[in-house]
């Protein structure tokens, strides 16, 4: 895919972060080490309803985990993918049918044809970029760590 | 409130990268953070830091709030994916390598680097059973031929200590990318605001904060930036990509990505290696950092009419100075420093040893010290100061003879500084 700045939108990734609330992690693994599990113990710890989707597991992050997005039994607002490129068409599919209002795809998470089925179904793409790095980056506390935010602002923030 | 993206200038994030007004306080400057440790919310905010699922202070070792926004504004202003600061360009350095290397290693570096740089790598790397190749910084093929399977990591200046070498930093880069290899750049001379070496392909970039940085001679200081760009996981560096059995089993650039380089570097080596910069150190190197492009444009004008003088004064020659015309470095200072090639440089006084020696005890302006960047002019005679622990054939290699005198030019009225020249070689024509 040649230009992936459409998907990657300072505006879009802060309005989406700021206005979900439940976010279903398609691919999350039991595994403490693996980056999905950091993203959502993340996540969670940041005040979101995480919702497990893993056909293997049962419960991840002491959430019930589902099968699949159609099995979700409540409205979802990001659909947050850690699959292999290839399964993006049919999670975007998914995640067109129930309703979610943004699938977003982690580094190397890169396809255009689910990322066109996503954006015909009425759905918000952010792509090859990281839910949690770019929370921490706007909201959270990336900079403690002496991260290039890329943030330039004098507006004194609330506590973080 | 959500902000709008946009590529702010150079001088604007040289004054407000890192830092937003303090949340508690409004504090409007960057606070010091004069703290050893932090009070963690609950047992599970705790646990989540060391386990870095959760980006957190836990102790002023390996992170502190003013550090960080000196990190921040220097992983900003080279263009890379943040920053690890250290307590001196040394530790920076070694710190950056040892995140990468292990024995057996190998290493290809330029001939024609700092003295203190040459004695780490030669002894505290070869200590560490790391082997060293030296190349001629110009030649690109003794670069291509140097690398072995072993190989980690290219290491140059952007431009040479005191030699004046320029690097060809997108030619080498390259060479150091088909053989999977990461370019390590000290860009201390030129700083980010004369050339940022992430644009032209290198990899991590390390300062001496101490120089132009902090620019007033005030604080030790180094810091490490890394592009993020670097693929760690290609097969040649299981020490960043394998299961890590210094922070139990995590696989950091797997987890990280783009950051697992310098989470790496922090977590592990820095903890491990202490080294850490002191925030009231940091606090000085920010506002340093604050006039960086107003110094830098006066250390260039100022190190061009010193350099012009010497290179038509009957007591001096080889002048070193790759921004005088006729340089042969001039394509690559075209390329790579086109507002200027630092202020640091060095030229050969007449009379040899005892001329060089005499020139220094004839200035009165100029301070004989082992430093350069500083906002004040500085003068050294390298053969018997920061070069001596180097034999002869290492001198040579490194550009230094025995009537070499290195100049630091700083941002005086430049008419004083040429007055105070003279009174030298006043001094070198009686003697």
């Amino acid at each position: 895919m040649s230009d992936l700045s459409r998907y990657q939108d300072p505006l879009t990734i802060q309005r989406v972060l700021l206005s979900a609330r439940t976010i279903a992690i398609v691919g999350l693994s039991s595994n403490e080490l693996r980056a999905s599990y950091f993203v959502g113990f993340y996540l969670k710890r940041h005040g979101y309803r995480v919702i497990p989707v893993n056909p293997r597991e049962t419960e991840i992050l002491g959430e019930t985990c589902y099968p699949s997005l159609l099995d979700v039994p409540e409205p979802v607002d990001i659909v947050n993918v850690f699959r292999a490129p290839d399964a993006l068409p049919g999670i975007a599919r998914d995640t067109v049918a129930i309703g979610a209002g943004a699938m977003w795809c982690q580094f190397g998470v890169i396809n255009e044809e689910g990322a066109r089925i996503a954006e015909d179904g009425g759905v918000t793409v952010i792509m090859d970029r990281c839910l949690k790095v770019e929370h921490a980056r706007y909201v959270g506390r990336m900079h403690w760590l002496g991260f290039n935010t890329q943030r330039i602002t004098s507006v004194r923030a609330g506590l973080q | 409130m959500t902000e709008e993206a946009r590529d702010f200038g150079f001088e604007t994030r040289q004054l407000h990268a890192g830092q937003r007004p303090d949340p508690n306080t409004g504090a409007r400057a960057v606070p010091v953070f004069q703290t050893a440790s932090y009070v963690f919310e609950d047992p599970e905010s705790a646990a989540a830091y060391f386990n870095l699922q959760e980006y957190g202070n836990t102790y002023s070792r390996i992170m502190n709030p003013t550090t960080a926004v000196f990190e921040e504004r220097m992983g900003n202003l080279e263009g890379g994916a943040g920053a690890v600061a250290f307590a001196s360009g040394l530790a920076a350095q070694a710190a950056a390598l040892f995140t990468l290397l292990q024995p057996g290693d190998h290493v290809v570096a330029s001939s024609a680097l700092y003295g203190g740089t040459v004695t780490q790598f030669k002894h505290l790397l070869r200590k560490m059973n790391v082997e060293l190749t030296w190349v001629d910084p110009d030649d690109l093929d003794a670069w291509r031929q140097a690398v072995r399977p072993t190989t980690k990591a290219f290491f140059g200046e952007t431009i040479g200590n005191p030699g004046g070498n320029v690097l060809d930093i997108s030619a080498i880069a390259a060479i150091a990318h088909d053989h999977d290899v990461p370019l390590i750049v000290d860009n201390t001379f030129a700083t980010p605001y004369l050339c940022r070496p992430i644009e032209w392909g290198a990899d991590i970039v390390i300062h001496s904060a101490t120089k132009f940085i902090g620019g007033h001679g005030t604080s030790i200081g180094g810091v490490v930036v890394e592009a993020g760009t670097f693929n760690w996981s290609n097969g040649r560096f299981p020490v960043i990509a394998d299961p890590s059995p210094a922070y139990h089993g995590l696989q950091f650039h797997e987890t990280f990505g783009t950051y697992g380089y310098l989470m790496k570097l922090r977590a592990e080596t820095l903890r491990d290696l202490g080294g850490t910069l002191a925030p009231l150190n940091a606090f000085l190197f920010l506002q340093g950092l604050e006039t960086l492009s107003l110094r830098m444009e006066r250390h260039v004008s100022n190190a061009l009419e010193v350099a012009s003088f010497l290179s038509s004064h009957e007591l001096a020659s080889n002048v070193t100075y790759a921004g005088l015309p006729g340089s042969k470095y001039q394509p690559l200072v075209e390329k790579y420093l086109p507002r200027g090639a630092g202020a640091v440089f060095s030229f050969d006084c007449a009379g040899g040893r005892d001329g060089g020696q005499d020139l220094i005890r004839g200035v009165t302006l100029w301070s004989h010290l082992a430093n350069v960047g500083d906002a004040k002019s500085l003068i050294i005679h390298p053969a018997s100061t920061t070069h001596r622990q180097l034999s002869d054939e290492e001198l040579r290699a490194a550009g230094v003879r025995p009537g070499t005198v290195r100049l630091s030019v700083g941002i005086e009225s430049v008419d004083d500084l040429i007055w105070d020249l003279e009174q030298g070689f006043k001094k070198v024509a009686s003697s």
